[in-house]
């Protein structure tokens, strides 16, 4: 019954896709960003040599993609073959036994070539549950013509002083140019990832050992009052709604003086068709406050998994070793140069004298991916696990919250402190509605 | 004389209303015109005469072929539509007609039913597409519209037909009519206005619907307001490409609306003319 | 022997309606009910359990609970306001004799059409954003800083991006209610020598009052459930100064993914929309008979 409707209803569909005989159609769930589209593009070596399987496409704004894939994979829908998810779901998602392991990748996929630090984050006990397609820690990058002109220096690891000198020096409001463009729009992966690392630079932590949320601690102060400031004085006007992409386009057209962000953006700010200042980008570590040990350890991979609903198991595998391949990132080369290839999952790209002369950013990006530590974000005693973000089911909403809050702050409706208040109050109720401490 | 002061008048009254009305169209024709710039000029300042490029068009057609999520739309806004149609017209025809004392009642309890917020009962609706097989099929959208919209639909003919007087339906008695005649030479005629406005608010409705056509869709039935949510968050550069999809997304109905503007205004009263 | 006939008739011509919307309602109110007694997080669907009222208690002791009803009350009452006053200034400008009459009302109505995510996003990008946007291109022309204005006016900006959208509604039933007023009644003011404004006052107004009120009755619904436009632009914020209270249980159910919240927040929601509901018939409902 339940089929024979669905037949009904889709055989429009099918008669106008022509499918082949006994083809096996795999629905892949992805995030509209450039690489993801330009993975679509590129498909066409697989299905040449898997004619049997066809590709359908969704392509979704990432909370949008978020919610839809995520009510479907806990009602157990089985509407997708292939998810794009994050660090932050992986082993969440591994844990409710939602995804597929990943243990028998064919021999050439050459899975100890993915850097370390990443396939931990997509592990769950040994075992692999997603495969990185690109991946991300975070970095400064800097205007070098504005950097000389202003008669200002940013060493390869700056302290958080150093950025506000230089910030301060770079700013020209007449001219439009801000010395500094940091994310501020609400969201536990916008403005909450950013803060979190830039909190973890400064020794904070979100919970102690009882779970208790520490935005009332000295540290957290810090960090907030520290941005607050940087943003009000030397950042561009409506930093509240800037997000990544916000800020992209913002550095790409010469506003910026200095963008902190996650370092898959190198690649677009050096890329003479997109950006204005192509030519002019320098790198640095991302900033740590004077006397914590500690660079943020921002660590994300947008990655593809199979749910275990997925009744196309084989083929969904085959894709997803294919789009994360040594050969995909030829592909890539060959078609829109080494610059554009997906970053942060393989060494053997780092080792690539290719890749490192296309790509000036390579060794810094490497360097911060290397050096982030997912396991323990704070210097100080942490409970939870994960970098920008804790890997705990409910951080999605509380993170969201408490962003908004310091949103509101950098809008100047609140102070720093009421933010910092309300988020622990907040916080605190939502920890307390879902059990913690466990 | 008097008629120089009128054309006079006539003109202010003519400027007046152009001023208004280019102020209400102005950010659509302004996307439209963002839609043939090329990304550097949609954010090099104010500017009215793009360069007709037809470039970002063809980005967004070969990231997402258009045609696919556009026929959906079509299906899913007219069949629910037929849909809503085919309950409505004999339910607010006999609340006309024959009203009883809960009739005032029953339309206040339907409209009432649109209060509920959509996203307070995804889950459930989920699970039963899920069960049923509707998941992702034209079908399921098509219900769904169709229960949502109905309230509205119910009122609106009802609204309509009540203004039918009822003694030409009398009179039509008196002559021997039958019900079947009644209703066909009689009263069909007078209540067509009605119906097609009804028809034509509710098609509109049922196209910019967007968050039941995004949540229990996936590939085979996603509509335009999936195609646009693939193009919603920036991209670096992506003003001109938000607005050709924005364009592709709306200009369907615009244009369909453009056309049968004066059937939608006959009946669009809700009895409010009297 | 005819009515008794015609009634029989018109109930089983009612029914198929009445039938349907009431599944429509009662399945998913059962189950919604049903859900806002359980403890049930769609990402950890293990750990289900019993919660009684725990849900509604949650819910309505959120420190943006009560904002956001104030923030609803505002958004309906803002764009009610705008919409009507607006679509009464419209429909009596565009009802003069005037050059390009249809074109005109074409431009007018146009918004309408426009889904409410398109229509959020051209407002965000294309006209309110600080840098890019046409309001920020005109403040820089007159040499003033550029507004951000979703960040500075949150609820203001979304309540000009509804009202917007349904202002050309408010003025279609308006229009067409201002078409049948009686021509030779106004003339006969006019000749008396009423001026202006006590015409529109004593007569034009009341002739539109029915319109009036069904403008308001239909747009206060979909008022009350308006969610997209918030999505795109603020996600409620900055803080929770634009949260209403739709997509308070939004956040609950899409961003913390708290189905049995959600569904407390929901059933909530019914309630005080009802109340609205009772309230606005007691207000305006003997204009519709």
């Amino acid at each position: 019954m339940a089929h024979s409707i669905r037949a009904l209803a889709g055989a429009c569909a099918v008669v106008a896709l022509a499918a082949p005989a006994m083809a096996e159609t795999l629905t892949i769930a992805t995030v509209n960003n450039g690489d993801m589209i330009r993975m679509q593009k590129m498909t066409k070596p697989f299905t040449d040599a898997n004619p049997d399987i066809q590709l359908e496409w969704v392509q979704l704004e990432e909370n949008i993609l978020r919610e839809r894939v995520t009510t479907d994979i806990a009602t157990n829908g089985g509407q997708y073959d292939v998810l794009t998810i994050g660090t932050y779901e992986v082993p969440l998602w591994a844990k409710q036994e939602w995804l597929t392991p990943l243990s028998d990748l064919p021999a050439d996929y050459e899975v100890d070539d993915l850097i370390p630090a990443v396939r931990d984050a997509l592990s769950v006990d040994g075992t692999l549950y997603a495969v990185p397609f690109y991946a991300e820690s975070a970095m400064v990058m800097y205007r070098k013509d504005l950097a000389e002109a202003a008669g200002v220096t940013i060493p390869e690891s700056p302290t958080w002083a150093d950025i506000k000198t230089a910030a301060e020096k770079m700013t020209n409001k007449d001219g439009e140019v801000y010395g500094i463009c940091l994310r501020g729009k609400p969201g536990w992966g916008e403005n909450m990832a950013f803060l979190t690392a830039m909190a973890n630079s400064y020794g904070a932590r979100w919970f102690d050992m009882e779970w208790k949320p520490q935005f009332d601690s000295a540290e957290w102060k810090a960090a907030l009052t520290d941005y607050l400031d940087l943003m009000t004085n030397y950042g561009p006007p409506g930093a509240s709604s800037n997000g990544f992409n916000e800020n992209l386009s913002l550095f790409q057209q010469g506003k910026c003086g200095i963008w902190i962000d996650a370092t898959v953006a190198a690649s677009f700010v050096t890329d003479p068709d997109n950006s204005t200042v192509a030519d002019q980008v320098a790198f640095a570590q991302f900033p740590n406050k004077e006397g914590v040990d500690n660079h943020g350890n921002w660590l994300w991979a947008w990655s593809l998994a199979v749910p275990a609903t997925s009744d196309a198991q084989d083929a969904a595998k085959k894709f997803v070793a294919w789009a994360t391949s040594k050969a995909y990132t030829d592909e890539v080369a060959a078609a829109d140069g080494w610059r554009a290839a997906p970053p942060g999952t393989r060494t053997s790209l780092y080792e690539n004298a290719e890749y490192q002369s296309a790509a000036p950013f390579a060794a810094m990006t490497l360097t911060a991916i290397n050096s982030a530590n997912t396991q323990k974000s704070s210097v100080q005693d942490i409970p939870y696990t994960g970098g920008q973000f804790v890997a705990i089911p409910e951080f999605q909403g509380i993170g969201t919250a408490v962003g908004q809050q310091f949103a509101a702050a950098l809008a100047g409706q609140m102070s720093g402190d009421d933010a910092l208040a309300a988020a622990q109050s907040n916080t605190e109720r939502e920890m307390a509605r879902a059990g913690y401490p466990k | 004389m008097a008629r120089a002061v009128s054309t006079q008048t006539k003109i202010g009254w003519t400027i007046a209303a152009w001023i208004v009305a280019l102020l209400i169209f102005f950010p659509i024709l302004y996307t439209v015109i963002t839609s043939f710039k090329t990304e550097n000029e949609a954010i090099s300042g104010f500017n009215m005469i793009p360069s007709f490029t037809l470039d970002s068009y063809r980005e967004v057609q070969s990231q997402y072929n258009y045609f696919r999520p556009f026929m959906n739309s079509v299906v899913i806004a007219v069949g629910s539509t037929v849909l809503a149609l085919l309950v409505a017209v004999p339910a607010a025809w006999a609340m006309a007609f024959s009203p009883t004392k809960h009739t005032k009642d029953i339309l206040m309890w339907m409209l009432s039913t649109k209060m509920m917020p959509a996203v307070a009962v995804l889950v459930p609706i989920y699970l039963i597409f899920l069960r049923t097989g509707l998941m992702d099929t034209r079908i399921g959208l098509v219900i769904v519209l169709m229960l949502m919209n109905l309230p509205i639909v119910v009122w609106m003919l009802y609204t309509y037909f009540r203004e039918i007087p009822g003694e030409i339906l009398e009179a039509a008695r008196m002559d021997g009519a039958t019900l079947q005649q009644e209703i066909v030479h009689v009263l069909t005629p007078m209540a067509v206005p009605g119906i097609a406005s009804t028809l034509l608010l509710n098609v509109i409705l049922a196209w910019n619907e967007s968050f039941w056509t995004i949540q229990l869709t996936t590939t085979n039935a996603a509509p335009l307001s999936a195609f646009i949510a693939s193009f919603s968050s920036p991209q670096g550069l992506f003003w001109a490409k938000l607005s050709a999809a924005s364009v592709m997304a709306i200009a369907p109905i615009l244009i369909m609306g453009w056309f049968s503007q004066k059937q939608l205004v006959r009946g669009l009263t809700f009895g409010a003319v009297k | 022997m005819a009515t008794r006939q015609t009634q029989s008739l018109a109930r089983l011509m009612r029914a198929p309606a009445i039938i349907l919307l009431l599944i429509w309602m009662i399945v998913p109110l059962g189950m919604t009910l049903y859900y806002s007694f359980l403890n049930y997080n769609l990402l950890n669907p293990a750990s289900t359990s019993w919660a009684g009222f725990f849900n509604y208690k949650y819910f309505y002791t959120d420190p943006a609970f009560w904002e956001s009803i104030w923030n609803t009350l505002v958004l309906v009452l803002g764009v009610l306001l705008i919409t009507v006053i607006g679509g009464i200034l419209i429909a009596m400008l565009i009802d003069k004799p005037i050059f390009g009459q249809g074109i005109v009302r074409i431009l007018v109505i146009s918004p309408f059409f426009v889904m409410p995510p398109v229509a959020a996003l051209i407002w965000k990008n294309m006209i309110m954003h600080p840098s890019y946007g046409v309001f920020a291109d005109i403040a820089k022309f007159f040499g003033m800083s550029p507004v951000d204005w979703f960040a500075q006016y949150p609820l203001f900006s979304i309540i000009v991006i509804v009202a917007w959208q349904w202002l050309p509604f408010a003025t279609l039933i308006l229009l067409t209610s201002l078409q049948s007023l009686d021509g030779e009644q106004m003339e006969a003011a006019e000749m008396d020598g009423a001026p202006a404004l006590s015409r529109f006052f004593y007569l034009t107004l009341p002739h539109m009052s029915r319109a009036i009120t069904v403008v308001i009755l239909i747009q206060t619904i979909f008022l009350l459930g308006v969610y997209a436009e918030i999505l795109v632009t603020t996600n409620g914020g900055p803080g929770n100064a634009s949260t209403n209270l739709t997509y308070l249980i939004y956040r609950a159910a899409r961003l913390n993914f708290d189905i049995g919240g959600a569904a407390a927040g929901g059933i909530i929601a019914v309630v005080l929309a009802n109340i609205v509901a009772i309230f606005l018939m007691r207000a305006v409902g003997k204009n519709l008979d």
